[in-house]
């Protein structure tokens, strides 16, 4: 037995080492258990930076502060967009106690039952959604509401307030042009990181375009939160937070009178009317027929509203006519050819053309209505000679100066396309169509290699392929106007009253077409001034003002003519240039004519003489039964 | 000898020693107001708050070691038994006539104030251990002594672990191994128990048929070195034999552990799923705590982890958590080698002493501060399991404080004796 206990004993081992002594032995068992403490503390503390997160996550909670919307202004400091508080109660599921939270109390509080409560908790849960992440458990409660939970709330752990700001429309216009906001989804985060889901953020017209500076920048409070969740204020006095920048104010090009006033006259019509400042390209008025109210796609309703809106097939109010509508120009362009076939040295003031009741090259297609035959120029626009302009363009395109006709008639394109036609004006307006100027390959692909001016004849009276945009329409009314320039449409003019802002600089550059020659418009322009002294709309004169016109009936397959009217005003120095189309109303005389001309009247003389007209065009409705 | 004793009562004290306890204790003032910082009671001495409070605690723990330093040294000798009976009869007593708090009853109260006889238990325990192995009879190698100084160390442990439910307090006890081991207690003994521990862990932790597996292997090696005598063979299979027994034996007893006592095993040794929300919640939350102090620490009061209550106890037993937030790596290790300097320090002290009984009771005082600090801060840096014992001198608590400072002032009054007759 001595001898196993002797075989046991290892105590040699400690003999032969350096700690002979037990002091020693002690002494170094302390310090190495110190030692092995602070290389555990220098790993945990120093090497090992999970802890520093953890305790960020549970310590800190990021509150993020969303900045006021910029308000939107017209042209005369009016209001046309401003914010109104909201509250989102989030919920943050894994904070909520499992054991002692009163679901009873909580559902008494917020005003729902518990089955609501218990669907809105699992949609809390589930993907997207998950426990771990806040999401919004009751969207935008009004100041009133948000009021008479806000000293109870803090009793529901796992449930906070964000507040965030609602837009409201005064006056309930302009409901295309200034867009809507919506809540940015997966692929918008994605996109563009400075979004959280559910944020806002402008989904069409100018909340769209000038998102990023209506938005401002959002803001982040680190506050310290206790183990109860509690906040215990913010973390280090404020050091890392950052402020909420509010967003700029817009001042808009718009005149807000203009606009409702033409909102008024277009009601009950399907159409648009678009009113441009030819001087700075600014757009006055941008009206869209049916429209809605803005008012309808905000707050908690939105989402139904804009179903019952875009369910609304016959008037269709969310479609913005203005810019992606596109019409065949008709007799509009007749304003284009008549420039296009001066510029190519084929035109003068004294050159006539026959007229037999159409173009008699084509045994009378296109048709023309009953007049004095042959013309001169000046009266073939006041007379909108369909004929007439049938022979110019096929002089154009047939220009013994190109080659052949392909070489003519691409040059043709290019000058029509310098006013702006068959390509975005490059407004600041969100949506635009590109109207159409028919190419030549596309016309080799419908007619083969060897189509003829007689096949694409009526391009010449602004029919057929070609097609053009009202906000187009009404550019081309500014190119004449001022003979033979333009400024790109666009609705902003300052931002944050700034109207020098880097933003605006290409609505600052001048744009010239291809037809330089300031004469070649004096004649247009006295064309236009004969339609409305004798012609086609000697019925609409403005007393006291002085302006152009074109009439113009846009052909339709799917039913009865547009009617179409152009006109600036006043004749010198011009001040407004107006395009107004008006669906199935037949001649431009008729319907668009009177919308266009007491527009005018309207902007230049801030009165109407005509209201007998004035109550007739209100009261017309050429919606019911028109389809 | 006489005439040494009218000299002042600082006369030979150990500066060094006093002021290393200054520093620490107030060191600690400083955490515990961090730890439980009110902005509505900033003031450090309002005694509504526990700082307030441990202000008293310091204060009273001051006039303890006057008094202490002033009571003749004799007097610990002369009374070690009697000192050693009454605290016995005291924690006996306790249960009976003390009120329950957080499921011990182990507590005298006295309005907001309360005190723990069992943590005084500690210095009574070690002057009687002094006391007899400084008998000149005595060796601790006769197996009947051993028993009775075991005996005197097991019985105040059981009655603080059975009657009190403090483990933490009685585990404590535990300590005193390293004065046995400095008064004659077999190194193998230590050895034994330190390769029983890593066994014990081992087979927690290793697949037990591996684990098998490597002993036998070791048993086999082990041939390859020794003379493969008769004798040899049989010690080395009996030892793999118990070492085996032991790994089964391991396995078996965790098999049979509450739930909730394997979960604290499980807490301790990182293994299956822990559930940080709850068992784990302690330790995880101490690492936190630490972890995110980095290197210079988040400040004075900037601590969040601590401040704000995430980590429990944050005064008592996890106040190094506060200094881990607050004062990061260096302020941490500062603390650690503070402690140590301490407690080697008190070693050289003891082993200075021509006094058996001031030496035995040197190495109680070191082994004690030892065992705490150890225990403690491994704990909250997840190198120990979560046992409820205070950092000494940092952590709130009047029984603590006032119990660390009689061991501690005992000693250094003993010690300022130190050139006098043996004893
Ligand atoms: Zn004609």
């Amino acid at each position: 037995m001595q001898r196993i206990i002797k075989g046991l004993s290892i105590s040699y081992f400690v003999q032969v080492s350096l700690f002979k002594e037990k002091k020693y032995l002690i002494m170094g068992m302390f310090v190495l258990v110190g030692l092995l403490f602070i290389a555990r503390l220098f790993y945990i503390q120093v090497v090992d930076n999970s802890y520093k997160l953890d305790a960020d996550n549970q310590a800190f909670r990021k509150k993020t502060e969303f900045p006021a919307r910029g308000y939107i202004y017209d042209r005369n400091n009016k209001l046309l967009v401003y914010n109104e508080a909201a509250y989102d109660v989030m919920v943050l599921p894994k904070e909520i106690s499992k054991t002692d939270f009163d679901t009873a109390g909580f559902c008494e509080l917020m005003g729902i039952t518990k089955e609501v409560f218990l669907k809105k908790m699992k949609k809390a849960i589930q993907a997207p959604n998950s426990p771990r992440k806040e999401s919004v458990f009751e969207k935008q409660l009004s100041p009133k509401d948000y009021a008479s939970i806000q000293e109870h709330l803090y009793r529901y752990k796992g449930f906070t307030v964000v507040s965030r700001t609602l837009r409201k429309y005064p006056n309930k216009t302009a409901a295309h042009m200034l867009g809507y906001i919506g809540e940015a989804d997966k692929a918008m985060t994605e996109k563009d990181p400075y979004y959280n889901e559910g944020d806002y953020i402008g989904i069409s017209g100018i909340e769209k375009t000038y998102e990023n500076v209506l938005r401002g920048k959002k803001g982040m409070r680190i506050m310290m939160v206790d183990v109860h969740n509690r906040e215990k204020g913010s973390y280090l006095n404020g050091l890392y937070d950052t402020m909420a920048v509010p967003g700029k104010t817009l001042t808009s090009t718009l005149d807000l009178e203009l606009q409702m006033y033409g909102e008024l006259l277009m009601q009950n019509k399907s159409g648009s009317a678009v009113a441009i400042d030819p001087r700075t390209g600014e757009i006055l008025a941008l009206v869209t027929s049916p429209g809605y109210d803005p008012n309808l796609l905000v707050g908690r309703e939105r989402t139904k509203n804009y179903a019952a809106l875009s369910l609304d097939t016959l008037a269709d109010p969310l479609y913005n006519r203005a810019t992606m509508a596109s019409y065949p120009p008709g007799s509009t362009f007749k304003l284009v050819m008549a420039l296009i076939g001066q510029q190519m040295g084929l035109l003068g003031a004294e050159t006539r053309y026959p007229c037999a009741h159409g173009y008699p090259l084509l045994g009378g297609r296109p048709a023309c209505h009953p007049h004095a035959s042959p013309l001169a120029l000046e009266a073939a626009i006041g007379a909108s000679c369909n004929s007439y302009f049938s022979f110019v363009f096929k002089s154009v395109i047939e220009d013994k100066k190109f080659s052949d006709l392909y070489q003519a008639y691409a040059n043709w394109r290019d000058i029509v396309m310098s006013f702006n036609i068959g390509q975005r004006t490059g407004s600041d307006l969100a949506n635009e169509l590109k109207g159409n100027v028919p190419s030549i390959k596309y016309y080799n692909k419908i007619f083969g290699k060897s189509w003829k001016a007689s096949n694409v004849i009526s391009l010449g009276i602004g029919q057929a392929e070609l097609l053009v945009t009202p906000l187009q329409n009404a550019n081309i009314v500014a190119i004449i106007a001022n003979k033979g320039w333009y400024y790109t449409p666009h609705i902003v003019k300052a931002v944050g009253g700034n109207a020098a802002d880097t933003l605006l600089d290409r609505f600052r550059v001048k744009h010239y077409t291809m037809v330089k020659d300031t004469a070649f418009y004096r004649v247009v322009i006295r064309g236009m001034t004969d339609a409305v002294e004798s012609g086609t709309a000697h019925s609409l004169q403005i007393n006291g003002i002085d302006y152009c016109a074109k009439t113009g009936t846009a052909e339709n397959p799917h039913g009865k003519s547009h009617s179409v009217f152009v006109a600036f005003a006043p004749r010198e120095n011009p001040r407004i240039a107006i395009a107004v189309l008006v669906e199935n109303a037949g001649a431009g005389s008729k319907v668009a004519g009177p919308v266009a001309t007491l527009m005018m009247e309207k902007y230049l003389s801030g009165k109407i003489s005509r209201t007998d007209l004035e109550k007739r065009i209100i009261e017309e409705n050429l919606i019911a039964g028109s389809h | 000898m006489r005439e040494k004793s009218d000299k002042s009562i600082f006369y030979n004290i150990d500066w060094i020693t006093v002021l290393m306890y200054v520093v620490l204790v107030l060191m600690g003032w400083a955490n515990i107001y961090a730890a439980v910082y009110n902005e509505e009671h900033y003031i450090i001495t309002d005694i509504s708050q526990k700082y307030g409070k441990q202000m008293i605690w310091i204060g009273t723990a001051f006039l303890l070691a006057l008094i202490v330093l002033i009571i003749d040294e004799n007097f610990y000798t002369a009374f070690a038994y009697v000192i050693y009976g009454l605290f016995m009869l005291l924690i006996i007593a306790v249960p009976f006539l003390g009120r329950e708090v957080k499921g011990s009853r182990s507590w005298f109260r006295f309005g907001d104030f309360g005190l723990q006889p069992a943590e005084f238990m500690k210095f009574a325990t070690n002057l009687a251990i002094a006391k007899f192995l400084s008998n000149q009879n005595i060796k601790i190698a006769d197996y009947r002594n051993t028993i009775i100084t075991l005996l005197m160390l097991f019985v105040p442990m059981v009655i603080i672990m059975k009657l009190q439910n403090e483990t933490g307090l009685a585990i404590v006890f535990v300590a005193f191994i390293f004065t046995l081991y400095r008064e004659g207690l077999s190194v193998n003994y230590l050895l034994l128990g330190f390769l029983a521990a890593i066994l014990f862990i081992l087979a927690l932790l290793v697949n037990n048929i591996f684990l098998f597996a490597i002993i036998g292997i070791l048993c086999s090696l082990s041939l390859l070195f020794i003379k493969r005598s008769r004798t040899n063979l049989f010690v080395v299979a009996l030892i793999g034999i118990v070492a085996c027994g032991m790994v089964k034996g391991t396995s078996t007893v965790y098999e049979h552990l509450e739930p909730h006592q394997k979960i604290r095993i499980d807490v301790l040794l990182g293994r299956g799923t822990v559930d940080l929300k709850k068992e784990g919640y302690n330790v995880n939350q101490a690492k936190i705590a630490i972890g995110s102090g980095g290197f210079l620490g988040k400040g004075y009061l900037q601590g969040t982890q601590t401040k704000y209550d995430f980590v429990p106890e944050q005064d008592t037993d996890f106040i190094f958590c506060t200094v881990g937030e607050e004062w990061g790596f260096l302020g941490s290790s500062l603390v650690i080698i503070l402690q140590l300097t301490l407690i080697i320090r008190i070693v050289f002290m003891a082993e200075r002493q021509r006094s058996p009984f001031s030496r035995i009771y040197g190495y109680g005082v070191a082994s004690v501060l030892f065992f705490h600090l150890t225990v403690n801060i491994g704990m909250t840096i997840g190198l120990a399991p979560v046992i409820g014992i205070p950092l000494p001198f940092f952590s709130y608590g009047g029984s603590s404080l006032w119990s660390f400072t009689l061991l501690l002032f005992i000693f250094i009054k003993l010690d300022s004796h130190r050139l006098q007759i043996l004893r």
